[in-house]
């Protein structure tokens, strides 16, 4: 288990630039209106715009001195999202990393790290769970 | 609704300006996503679409076949090959959407998500809860 990160505020245009960059096109993404009237405080991000925050936990992970991970040797194998409810632009969000389990698979080794995504009232958002393949350097 | 029915289709067109794009909105400045010499010698095919960016774009036709009428629950992939973005043609990329699974609490969108004739993304599920 790490270090709580620092928390990320998400912010009305972070959200349309992230909806834009993964082809998003839903009123609720761009317009506050909209989202408003869907029942939301304010835009609401994508589905996978926890990643945004879950960088910072992943950001530890491959920081760990003793972790012997080179980030050149690491692949993204797979990832999930399981949302208590969607964010929204104003969510300030806090991540905490697990390192859940670790195999090893033919020379190449599987980590996978679970992220908690917590708003300010503590509230579960989302967690984000990855799995990254680091290929053995043989 | 019944199993196996398609739900969404959408057809989206990559080029390297996406990457960059998406580079920036998500943080993840990986240069083998924007520089062929780096994709070169990590032995890559040539510069390759983020697995993020896949997999946020291939659940967007569910997002708006979604509308207001529900809220995504889940979404998992595996990244199973890379979608090699070139500079002058860019990578066309096909998502169909259809109904995996269904009871009374969820239902199950199977999205399979093709690049020049192959799947990218493995078991490609995204859990919705329909109001």
């Amino acid at each position: 288990m790490f270090p709580a990160t620092a928390p990320y505020l998400v912010g009305r245009e972070k959200v349309r630039e992230f909806a834009r960059a993964v082809f998003a096109t839903s009123p609720l993404n761009f317009d506050p209106e909209a989202a408003r009237d869907a029942g939301y405080d304010d835009v609401v991000a994508p589905p996978t715009f926890p990643v945004v925050v879950q960088e910072a936990t992943l950001a530890q992970l491959l920081a760990e001195p003793d972790g012997g991970i080179d980030f050149s040797l690491v692949v993204h194998g797979e990832q999930s999202f399981s949302y208590s409810r969607p964010i929204v632009a104003g969510d300030e969000l806090v991540a905490t990393l697990e390192v859940t389990s670790i195999k090893s698979l033919g020379g190449n080794s599987m980590v996978t790290a679970e992220s908690t995504i917590v708003d300010a009232h503590g509230a579960h958002v989302v967690t984000a769970t990855s799995t990254l393949v680091v290929r053995g350097d043989s | 609704m019944n199993v196996g029915d398609i739900v969404a289709e959408r057809t989206f067109h990559l080029t390297r300006d996406s990457l960059v794009r998406y580079a920036g909105a998500s943080g993840d400045f990986n240069p083998i996503h924007y520089r062929d010499d780096v994709a070169q010698s990590v032995g890559l095919p040539g510069v390759l679409a983020h697995g993020m960016l896949t997999m946020g774009l291939a659940v967007q036709p569910v997002v708006d076949w979604l509308d207001n009428r529900g809220v995504v629950l889940g979404y998992g992939v595996r990244f199973t090959r890379p979608v090699v973005v070139d500079p002058v043609d860019g990578a066309t990329v096909t998502v169909v959407a259809k109904v995996g699974a269904l009871d009374e609490s969820e239902t199950r969108i199977d999205l399979t998500v093709t690049y020049a004739d192959a799947t990218v993304l493995g078991k490609a599920q995204v859990r919705v809860s329909l109001t």
